[in-house]
């Protein structure tokens, strides 16, 4: 293995500053152009090169400095589940969906920022003294709710307006409370990589769109970078908790404090073995806190970078954290720290023998 | 007149929940402090602010109440770094998942409030309305991080910020019912300047939330002529449309019913005529639901009167309410007091029968 990148990635005030203006913009599905600016002006000092695609992916290269370097694809999604107001019903109060997969026990009682002009709403529904019995008994559905910018918000939000959940940044130790951890993480993990990128490796960083609705940026991308292997960065669930009936929990996923969570399989992606095993050597050689995402249902942009072209020898690597896609997620810092050193470490040890064997 | 926004914001910041309301009582007692003549906490700590009559004679006294507590949880048991929880106060389960809290132990901790993943229940537990059981504070930090700083008991409150919305509005937790403690205080401010044919007693009482604990105890303790229990009510709103509520921002309700005393409702209808506030009449046929229940059969009997501010959401940590209806509130009271002589008084109730 070649030897280790001398200037090691930290999560310090910078990045932990980086991913709550992150956090804190909005960026429903279909509307990411608040995230896609920050992400510009950040990368623009280390970029060689920045474009826009046509569906709003940000494509940003780094160029090797050596010959023959890997085409390597980094790929974050930068969209967040949302809502979008769909009918006005007056006094204030507008009929809304919501905007990828969603639980709609999560949505009420939190406040929302309405459209481009950020108007501040809340999402609410029957208070409880005026509820019946069996309607206590019952989940509170999503047509019982409305998104309710005040009386005054009469006429303010039009029909196709996005909203996202309002929640702020909190940091607490080694916890981070966040909305839109999924996918943040993920985008400020590409950021941080892109200053460090080794010189041996043409570096395609791709920050896309439209993963929470059937990874469509991820597929664009990818065709566009055309690269030699991708992974795709994101955040998993964890569901890392001990079970109401006091049977053994075999279903976690991923564990908050177990490092980076490395795909073997979901839904949509049989990993690349080769890529697993190269970033399982990296972890245990570096010495780095990692886990295996227990294989089953899920899925990330991964999905579609596989599938792109001729086929992309690709992986996914997750920081994990709980309730993805509702108003509040929680993640651990340290998770994100050891996702940052496998990845820099990978890209460092990268050599050409890693794809030249069979797949398995 | 003051803007009173950024104290009720400041009102709203403050856990204070029934039982703990020294949090917020504080900054009751700072604001009142220079608009009363004497300030005293009663025996359960609910703040009594006392304006004084310009005459040694005996002139009567009228109340004025709004409990400053809130709803919010407590740590039930800790198991392996997360809490389970119950209620203080009336809490709807199905509000809580996402909500952000503070856990108060030994020192404040952010947490958040989650339901277990489908898949970890059976098919009888799954995807079902929450109930308080089956919820959890989760604050990110492992058991051994947490040490000792968390016991069963210790309080949790709602850590949502208010925020100001469009064109007047305000919405945050605990609006129910520190709205009232905001219409009080520019009550006292309108009558400052005023010397007085009448005693004022404002009292933001505790424990309202758990029965009306504060108002019955303050009542006793003042044992006022008549008395106005301030509090909100329900605005129209998703699913909420029927004769319980009233458009929010267009105007307090004037209580009507057997919580009210007749006299008193028909003054403080006319005195929203005169003055030319909107109201609306709320038809309360058996119970007003707030402190005004057990103001009125305090020991021989108070004449009592509800009025409330319609709001949207209550008992959620997003409640809105209307700025406007806060300031109209107070206007209402200060023209009652400052019209309020003995004369007025025993007029008050000549014609009027029960």
């Amino acid at each position: 293995m070649s030897p280790q990148t001398k200037q090691v990635l930290r999560v310090g005030k910078a990045q932990l500053d980086l991913l709550e203006e992150l956090t804190n913009a909005n960026g429903v599905s279909g509307n990411e152009i608040e995230i896609r600016e920050i992400i510009r002006k950040k990368v623009a000092p280390f970029a060689d090169e920045i474009k826009v695609d046509g569906m709003g992916n940000l494509l940003v290269i780094k160029h090797a400095k050596k010959p023959n370097a890997i085409k390597v694809m980094l790929d974050a999604h930068m969209d967040e589940v949302g809502f979008m107001i769909v009918e006005e019903d007056g006094d204030g109060l507008y009929e809304f969906e919501h905007v990828g997969g969603g639980d709609e026990r999560q949505f009420v009682s939190k406040p929302v920022s309405v459209g481009s002009q950020k108007l501040p709403g809340v999402i609410g529904s029957k208070p409880i003294h005026l509820a019946s019995e069996d309607e206590m008994n019952a989940v509170i559905s999503q047509q019982g709710m409305r998104i309710d910018l005040g009386p005054a918000g009469k006429g303010k939000a039009k029909r196709g307006d996005y909203a996202a959940y309002a929640t702020k940044f909190i940091r607490s130790g080694d916890a981070i409370f966040a909305k839109a951890l999924d996918n943040r993480l993920g985008c400020a993990t590409l950021i941080e990589l892109l200053k460090t990128a080794p010189e041996h490796i043409e570096l395609l960083a791709a920050f896309t769109v439209q993963e929470e609705i059937g990874l469509r940026g991820a597929k664009v991308a990818a065709y566009d970078f055309y690269p030699q292997m991708a992974i795709a960065v994101d955040s998993t669930p964890a569901f890392d908790f001990e079970r109401p009936d006091g049977n053994e929990n075999t279903e976690y996923n991923c564990k908050l404090g177990g490092g980076p969570a490395i795909y073997i399989a979901d839904r949509g992606t049989l990993s690349d073995p080769r890529l697993i095993r190269f970033l399982t050597q990296v972890a245990e050689e570096n010495k780095i806190n990692y886990q295996y995402r227990q294989p089953g249902g899920g899925g990330t942009d991964a999905g579609a970078l596989h599938l792109t072209r001729g086929g992309i020898p690709s992986v996914s690597v997750s920081v994990p954290g709980r309730y993805a896609h509702t108003a509040v997620m929680l993640a651990r810092i340290s998770d994100w720290q050891d996702t940052l050193n496998l990845l820099q470490q990978a890209l460092a040890a990268w050599t050409p023998e890693i794809l030249s064997g069979d797949r398995a | 007149m003051e803007d009173i926004t950024p104290f009720l914001l400041s009102l709203l910041s403050k856990p204070g929940i029934s039982g703990y309301e020294e949090s917020v009582s504080e900054i009751i007692a700072d604001r009142w402090r220079p608009l009363v003549d004497e300030l005293t906490i009663s025996p359960l700590r609910s703040l009594h602010g006392l304006r004084k009559a310009a005459t040694n004679e005996r002139r009567p006294t009228l109340m004025i109440a709004a409990h400053m507590d809130a709803i919010g949880l407590m740590v039930k048991t800790i198991n392996h770094g997360f809490f389970t929880i119950t209620t203080v106060g009336g809490i709807d389960p199905r509000v809580l998942p996402g909500q952000l809290v503070t856990v108060h132990g030994k020192k404040e901790l952010p947490g958040l409030v989650q339901l277990m993943p489908d898949r970890l229940l059976n098919n009888e537990t799954a995807s079902k309305a929450p109930t308080k059981n089956q919820l959890f504070v989760d604050t990110g930090l492992t058991q051994k991080e947490l040490a000792d700083l968390v016991k069963p008991g210790d309080l949790i409150s709602f850590a949502q910020p208010p925020f100001e919305m469009t064109g007047g509005y305000i919405a945050g937790h605990s609006l129910d019912n520190r709205a009232s403690v905001a219409a009080l205080t520019l009550c006292l401010e309108e009558i400052k300047n005023y010397n007085l044919d009448c005693n004022v007693v404002a009292a933001a009482t505790v424990q309202e939330e758990l029965h009306g604990i504060g108002a019955a105890t303050s009542t006793f303790s003042v044992r006022p002529d008549l008395a106005f229990a301030v509090d909100v009510t329900f605005a129209k709103g998703p699913g909420s449309n029927d004769y319980r509520t009233f458009s929010l921002g267009e105007g307090p309700a004037i209580g009507l019913g057997a919580n009210n005393h007749p006299a008193l409702t028909q003054k403080m209808t006319s005195l929203a005529e005169e003055l030319d506030i909107p109201y609306f009449i709320e038809a309360m046929p058996t119970s007003s639901g707030t402190d005004g229940m057990a103001m009125q059969i305090t020991a021989n009997g108070i004449p009592t009167q509800v009025l409330s501010m319609s709001l949207r959401y209550m008992h959620t940590s997003v409640e809105m309410t209307s700025l406007k209806d806060i300031a109209r509130t107070g206007r209402l009271l200060a023209r009652f007091i400052t019209d309020l002589n003995p004369d007025s008084f025993s007029k008050l109730f000549e014609e009027k029968t029960l």
